[in-house]
């Protein structure tokens, strides 16, 4: 089964012509003998825009480029490989399979020694006796291509039925016996030539065409059947109207006797269904040469249909086709200006109001839902889709309302107390909808867009998403889980203790008999995570979901009947093997004891270790900040990586995948960056401070505030800010760090200084993103979170500059581009509680108490020390040459008891503050 | 039938493991690489594993050797960058006969040894042909990418040269492998048949392409369908993949191959991805139970290790495979013709 002898071609991609593939159209644009135009670049030696050329067919739905430079001002050799070396460098043209056109056999070898995959050569015969043709046949098959044979012999063309079978019978017969090539690789061409030319013996041209490529099917095994089709209609150059005609006539015909390649241009070729009945008839006896007199009728009637070519239409022509395609094609493009006045159609002819959200809509929306799960739609497209979709389904819901009153007004009043079922918005439960799934970010933790994305994907695929925002307590998600009867609950986090809150909650649904799987995601989730703390807590399965395409195939797989036991059974046995194996490589890790590794700190040299004091002590306030400076500090790649479209900006802009869907995400993101800067939707603050510093006691730093500033009631001896150090044993010479090791240390009498941050761009985010969803429009709701998390980054970003430039001015002379500061190329370091170096969070706590940040700019912590707003951005400045990021890794008991100790607080607490960094945490 | 294809329509057969981990445990030295014969060599040779077969055949013999002991059906011989366009980076292109020669002779007494202690279960030495360190597809100049580093006509001639020192030598089998651009391999396919013409032999051929990220392509672009598509022109005995990623990243790729040709498959991963520090730590038991995943799905035929894998590796991947039958091979009526 695996193996049928189907003709199998490759460029980057392969393509397979199977007796069900639909005819398969090689570009011809890219032949100097076919393209003026193509002649004229090669002869100019603009490979640029020749290049262009053959991306344009490949765009327009060519499948095979054929590529010739028989010229005779051409170095045919030397502009073949040039020219297919640059096509292979360009992945959205070299994807196709490339026919190499020539004949000159040195031109075919050469074109055949520089492309990897599989070929078709185009052409060899036996024109110059079976010597040659046999000789190259060896050749051809020794480089691996498909090869295409002319109905050619030492006589001639074949210019009739017998000859051409007679031929190609032949050339059957010594490539497969002789040469022993592959009969599926072989391709004739049975020589398409003009019909109504006038003269008698091309009268049968096209007919015998037809039958000989009927009888090669027929009794030749596994070839295909080619042509260039523009030849029948040479008589007819320059009245288009009859020539494209002629060529879907011909097609029409040698596409049913088994003709499946073929060089057609499609813009010369009318829809069969479409010509006029009488030039059809026309051309058809010309065709099928089924009348005497049938040329001199067709030249006639030629006369009449001259100078009506096809007027270049405007884009709307969709507005003409049926009202579900109106709606389809306007949910998979994403076009909202022409919905309402669809769906008011489609309203006027459905029975009930809900029957167009069951129906059209859905019929809709599932064509999306097939081309996202197919690669063939990228998520900023579905985005848009599904806010065509809300639009749509909310101007329905009143008279869906309506509907629903009108008929309990008729009938008998539901029982006293039963509150009336509301309508959900995407397809009502019941029938239609696909199941119902709780989707919340757990306790403690605000971040959103990742969750929303996922929700809006899988409300796109009919599933109903009943949403609890964030900060959502476990007996909330419980309590709605149970009243709702959901059909899976998806939990979301950013922050690591959200990781615990998602344990916490596994456990409390296996204890309360939970049945329903669990989807874990956010971006501090992982697959380690969720099969070796969260799937042995809960009998159910338990998903972890990287990214929102996924979703919807886990979703689909987990809830669908058929398969939903088995995929539960084999996510939990390929979680528990993955857990096996992750438990077993922990084991091997060794770790020092705390004491040994502060022995193996990271030695700076004070003495001569460059510290400069910082011109301005003290606490630093900004407000109302102009967002216009932020714009240059912008990173945009992790803007498009929250849209999951990989790939580094500006690179992915042009990238062959997801560059147009990245470039109009892009023009929309810079829109909205437009709109929230004229208008002041969202407000930037700061605050900020610098302070002497020592390191004491090994990993404690003691900040002294500055005296005489604003910031108020200090403890006199200052405030400690803890680090924490890494234990695992590392390599000779290599040490152990903690954050304290770049800050002099008390003893040796140096004054050294540290600086701390808070900014935010998130006041008014919240506000304008739920004006959005008022509006049904979630794409520019998860849009603004998206940009004010990358301002709040990019005011981290310029702030640290003004301070390393000029507040504290260490780095004054610096200059640097974005790129290098995205790079981290700077001196000095900001690391952020909670990433990598310092992963407790509970710092904040303390960057809170130095700088005031509440009173100072707004900025909140909650519980689980999440900021809120939830687009903001603290840290601590390290001025030292020798500072750099690093991650701090697992870390033992023996410091988690010291830590407590130093912070005064129970080793429980402790403990589960910093547990996602404790090596076997108890 | 030959020998190899009937045993591979009985058992899955086992490949050896890395050589150059292998090696790396001997710390050998500038003077242990060159030894006698090119202690005054004009460049420095330390890291030049091929040169080991003149130097430290013992080495190379040892290692084979406690490949076959550990249960490998067949092993590579230590060639991986012995044409002329690798080891110009040594300025051994000379060498290059020399080199292929003696290689397949150490791993083929080794393998006869081994077969005439057990000969219920014959050992066999493929012959490793790697992808030279340049590629004929792609430009290694960003701003010309039009420029070809080599050409398909020199890595013909290279591999040419490479094929018949080994056959010479005595291999059993060519092993095209760690592909990672087609139209290098295209060359060494090239090459082959033409010596299968002129010295009228049949030698089977193994092709072992290289899937290096997780877009699941060739470096020079192609998918594992694509890829295959464009070798399987010549009659060979199996296709697969080799090094790149471990087994679990590997799976979906040999899946693709596996569904889609009658030919046998072959894989031999790393032992696993490579950590912070470069190295691969997936254990011998590790490795093994991700192994089990193709068996447990039919995907192969032939399986062993690459980059990081040891005789620890083998052994544990052996015994496992030894409770499976092969993945059924049709080769009948659809061998190519």
């Amino acid at each position: 089964m695996k193996d049928k002898r189907y003709l199998k071609l490759s460029g980057l991609e392969p393509l397979i012509i199977t007796p069900e593939s639909n005819f398969i159209n090689v570009g011809e644009r890219t032949n100097v003998a076919g393209s003026k135009k193509f002649l004229r670049l090669i002869k100019e030696r603009n490979f640029e825009e020749a290049l262009s050329v053959a991306r344009e067919q490949v765009e327009n739905g060519a499948q095979i480029i054929d590529v010739n430079m028989d010229d005779g001002l051409i170095d045919g050799k030397e502009a073949m490989v040039k020219f297919l070396n640059l096509v292979i460098a360009e992945p959205d043209i070299s994807r196709v399979p490339i026919m190499i056109d020539s004949s000159k056999w040195e031109i075919i070898e050469a074109g055949l020694q520089v492309v990897q995959g599989k070929c078709v050569v185009n052409s060899i015969s036996l024109k110059e006796g079976e010597a040659e043709f046999i000789h190259h046949a060896k050749l051809i098959k020794r480089y691996g291509a498909a090869v295409i044979v002319m109905a050619f012999d030492e006589t001639g063309q074949a210019d009739n039925y017998d000859r051409r079978i007679e031929i190609a019978k032949r050339s059957y017969d010594i490539l497969v016996n002789q040469v022993k090539f592959a009969p599926e690789d072989i391709i004739f061409d049975l020589n398409i030539f003009p019909v109504a030319t006038g003269m008698d013996e091309h009268r049968k041209n096209a007919i015998d065409f037809i039958e000989a490529t009927r009888w090669v099917r027929e009794n030749l095994p596994h070839v295909s059947v080619s042509g260039g089709v523009s030849n029948v209609s040479f008589s007819f150059r320059g009245n288009d109207p009859v020539r494209e005609a002629m060529h879907s006539v011909f097609l029409y015909h040698a596409i049913q006797a088994g003709m499946n390649i073929g060089i057609v241009n499609p813009a010369m070729l009318e829809v069969y269904d479409d010509i006029p009945k009488d030039l059809l008839e026309h051309v058809e006896d010309v065709m099928l040469d089924r009348r005497e007199d049938a040329t001199e009728r067709l030249l006639d009637f030629a006369e009449t249909v001259k100078g009506t070519a096809k007027e270049s239409k405007i884009d709307l022509s969709w507005r003409e086709e049926s009202l579900q395609n109106r709606i389809t094609r306007a949910l998979v493009k994403g076009i909202d200006e022409y919905i309402l006045e669809d769906i008011e159609e489609a309203r006027q002819i459905a029975n009930k109001p809900i029957e167009v959200i069951e129906g059209n809509l859905m019929i809709g929306m599932n064509v999306v839902g097939d081309l996202f799960g197919s690669g063939k739609m990228f998520l900023p497209q579905v985005v848009k889709s599904a806010r065509v979709m809300k639009k749509a389904v909310a101007y329905l819901l009143p008279y869906i309302e309506k509907a629903k009153k009108d008929l309990t007004e008729k009938s008998p009043q539901p029982p006293k107390g039963e509150k009336a079922e509301l309508v959900p918005p995407l397809g009502a439960r019941g029938t239609d909808s696909a199941g119902r799934i709780l989707m919340a970010t757990v306790k403690g933790d605000v971040h959103d867009i990742g969750k929303n994305i996922v929700g809006v994907v899988l409300a796109c695929n009919n599933y109903e998403i009943i949403d609890l925002g964030v900060m959502v307590p476990p007996e909330k998600i419980i309590a709605t889980a149970k009243e709702e009867n959901v059909d899976a609950i998806g939990l979301s986090g950013l922050i690591t203790p959200s990781l615990d809150e998602m344990v916490f909650l596994a456990k409390e649904m296996q204890r309360q008999n939970f049945k329903v799987p669990l989807l874990i995601g956010g971006a501090t989730t992982s697959r380690a995570h969720t099969a070796v703390k969260i799937d042995p807590e809960y009998e159910c399965a338990v998903v972890h979901i990287n990214d929102a395409s996924r979703a919807v195939t886990v979703v689909g797989d987990l809830l669908k009947k058929e398969t939903s036991e088995a995929y539960k059974e084999n996510i939990k046995q390929e979680y528990d093997t993955f857990r096996q194996d992750f438990l077993k490589r922990q084991k091997v890790k060794t770790y020092l004891p705390i004491s040994e590794a502060r022995k193996n700190k990271f030695q700076i040299d004070w003495n001569s270790s460059e510290i400069v004091k910082p011109n301005k002590l003290g606490v630093h306030v900004l407000k109302d900040f102009d967002l216009n400076i932020l714009l240059d500090y912008l990173d945009w790649t992790p803007f498009f990586r929250s849209w999951e479209l990989h790939g580094k900006y500006p690179n992915i802009l042009t990238d062959e995948i997801v560059g147009e869907q990245a470039s109009e995400l892009f023009k929309d993101a810079k829109k909205m960056l437009h709109k929230i800067i004229s208008e002041k939707l969202l407000e930037a603050r700061a605050v900020f401070g610098i302070f002497e510093a020592n390191t004491i006691d090994d990993d404690d730093i003691l900040i002294v505030p500055h005296r005489g500033g604003a910031e108020g009631a200090f403890p006199p001896s200052g405030v400690r800010g803890l680090t924490l150090r890494q234990q695992s044993q590392k390599a000779k010479g290599k040490p152990n760090l903690a954050l304290a090791d770049f800050i002099a240390p008390k003893e040796t009498g140096i004054q050294d200084y540290i600086g701390c941050f808070c900014v935010s761009t998130g006041f008014g985010t919240a506000e304008l993103a739920a004006k959005y969803v008022a509006e049904h429009d979630d794409y520019n709701a998860i849009m603004v979170k998206a940009l004010a998390d990358r301002l709040a980054e990019a005011f981290a970003e310029y702030l640290h500059k003004e301070v390393r430039t000029n507040y504290w001015g260490y780095a004054s002379e610096e200059n640097l581009t974005n790129e290098d500061l995205i790079s981290e190329k700077y001196k000095g370091i900001r690391p952020a509680p909670g990433y990598p170096a310092c992963p407790d969070h509970l710092e904040k706590g303390t960057i809170w108490e130095l700088l005031k940040v509440k009173e100072n700019i707004g900025v909140e912590l909650t519980e689980h020390m999440a900021m809120w707003p939830a687009a903001s951005v603290s840290g601590y400045y390290f001025a030292n040459p020798e500072a750099r990021y690093f991650g701090l890794g697992k870390i033992k008991m023996d410091q988690v008891e010291d830590f407590a100790k130093r912070k005064n607080m129970d080793l429980e607490e402790a403990t589960n503050w910093l547990k996602t960094n404790i090596a076997e945490a108890p | 039938m030959n020998k190899i294809q009937q045993a591979l329509q009985n058992r899955i057969l086992i490949l050896d493991g890395a050589m150059g981990t292998m090696l790396q445990r001997y710390k050998f030295s500038e003077e242990d690489f060159r030894g006698e014969r090119f202690k005054d060599f004009h460049k420095s040779v330390q890291g030049n594993n091929d040169l080991l077969s003149i130097t430290q055949p013992q080495a190379i013999a040892d290692i084979h050797s406690k490949y076959f002991a550990a249960g490998a059906d067949i092993v590579e011989t230590n060639t991986f960058s012995s044409t002329t366009i690798a080891m110009a980076d040594y300025d051994m292109q000379d060498l290059v006969y020399e080199l292929n020669y003696e290689s397949a002779k150490i791993a083929k007494k080794v393998a006869d040894g081994f077969s005439s202690k057990e000969p219920n279960k014959p050992r066999f030495v493929a012959g490793a042909m790697g992808p030279t360190n340049k590629t004929a597809s792609m430009s290694p100049d960003v701003n010309d990418p039009g420029f070809r580093a080599i050409s398909f006509e020199e890595l013909r001639v290279a591999y040419k040269q490479q094929a018949e020192a080994l056959i010479d030598g005595g291999v059993d089998i060519l092993l095209v492998e760690t592909i990672f651009d087609t139209l290098n391999a295209k060359a060494a396919l090239f090459a082959i048949d033409e010596i299968k013409e002129e010295r009228n032999i049949d030698i089977p051929i193994m092709i072992s392409g290289t899937i290096t990220d997780a877009s699941g392509r060739t470096l020079s672009g192609q998918t594992a369908e694509a890829f295959l598509i464009s070798i399987t022109h010549i009659p060979l005995l199996s296709v697969g993949f080799n090094c790149a990623l471990g087994a679990k990243q590997l799976t979906p790729h040999l899946e693709v191959i596996a569904n889609r040709t009658n030919l046998a498959v072959s894989a031999y991963p790393n032992a696993g991805l490579p950590n912070a520090f470069g190295e691969y730590d997936e254990s011998p038991q590790q490795m093994a139970s991700q192994v089990k995943e193709y068996l447990d799905k039919q995907l192969v035929n032939i399986i062993g290790g690459c980059c990081g894998t040891t005789p620890e590796h083998i052994k544990a991947i052996a015994e496992i495979a030894s409770q499976y039958k092969p993945r059924s091979v049709f080769n009948s009526e659809n061998a190519a013709v």
